[in-house]
């Protein structure tokens, strides 16, 4: 079993399209549903807060380690970090990569996150289920909300 | 003859875990159910019992695998539960993706 998830979604628009949703905070944020206190820089700490209804006490915590226009843009980050009040800096995050590819009808967009086998055993894995029934769903309302 | 009471199962503990050929090999061999004593486990492989008791206790740690002591020998079984809740993990952070990703969709091609 890997440890890693691998997705892939073809996107109907120009791939430097993608590439400013995926970089300018305030585009990322509008669609992962974070507030990104400024721009993202390769090498710095991105700081925020998610913005789903009843997380709002989450807080994002990234760091940008590629950002090779257009191609590929990664950040690790600490996915799992739902308590207020625990300092998540000296967990070794998980690495997300977006792979971007032009093909004829916009472009190709893979996304890769890595490294589940370094979250730290003191981690249980009720954070997993209460990602799962929580954000997870709040995901999937929101989703249905916009499209209705 | 019982072993120690199960322990909470974490999915990081089982991707280590199972980040490990030796350990996989071993998974692969007990993974039909039946409990196998160390020597059995060692033999027609490359390493020692004591490197076999090692990797074994790494496994048991993540709930992978559960001892039990027959006679002087301990015998190890392997238990499923610990690879299904860790694919339940991953699986969870997939559809989280998905869900993203759809976002990201509308947000690009508007």
């Amino acid at each position: 079993m890997s440890d890693s998830i691998e997705k892939s979604i073809d996107l109907a628009a120009p791939i430097e399209r993608v590439w400013r949703a995926l970089t300018d905070h305030r585009e990322f944020g509008a669609w992962f549903r974070v507030a990104i206190d400024g721009p993202f820089a390769l090498g710095e700490e991105s700081r925020g807060r998610i913005t789903h209804p009843g997380f709002e006490n989450v807080k994002w915590q990234a760091e940008v380690v590629a950002m090779e226009r257009p191609r590929l843009f990664a950040f690790t980050w600490h996915p799992y970090a739902v308590e207020p009040d625990v300092d998540y800096s000296g967990e070794t995050p998980t690495r997300v990569e977006f792979h971007l590819e032009p093909i004829d009808t916009g472009t190709r967009l893979r996304v890769v996150e890595s490294g589940f086998d370094a979250l730290p055993p003191g981690r249980k894995a009720e954070a997993f289920r209460m990602n799962d029934g929580g954000w997870g769903g709040q995901m999937r309302n929101i989703a249905a909300h916009v499209d209705g | 003859m019982s072993t120690a009471e199960p322990r909470s199962i974490e999915p990081a503990t089982v991707f280590a875990a199972l980040g490990d050929p030796t350990r996989l090999a071993l998974v692969r061999k007990l993974c039909d159910g039946q409990s196998r004593s160390i020597a059995t486990l060692a033999a027609d492989t490359e390493l020692t019992r004591q490197a076999v008791t090692k990797h074994l206790a790494v496994m048991e740690d993540a709930g992978l695998v559960a001892s039990e002591r027959v006679g002087r020998e301990s015998r190890y079984a392997f238990r499923p539960d610990a690879i299904e809740e860790a694919r339940a993990c991953l699986d969870a952070v997939s559809r989280q993706w998905d869900d993203a990703l759809m976002r990201l969709k509308r947000f690009v091609e508007d």
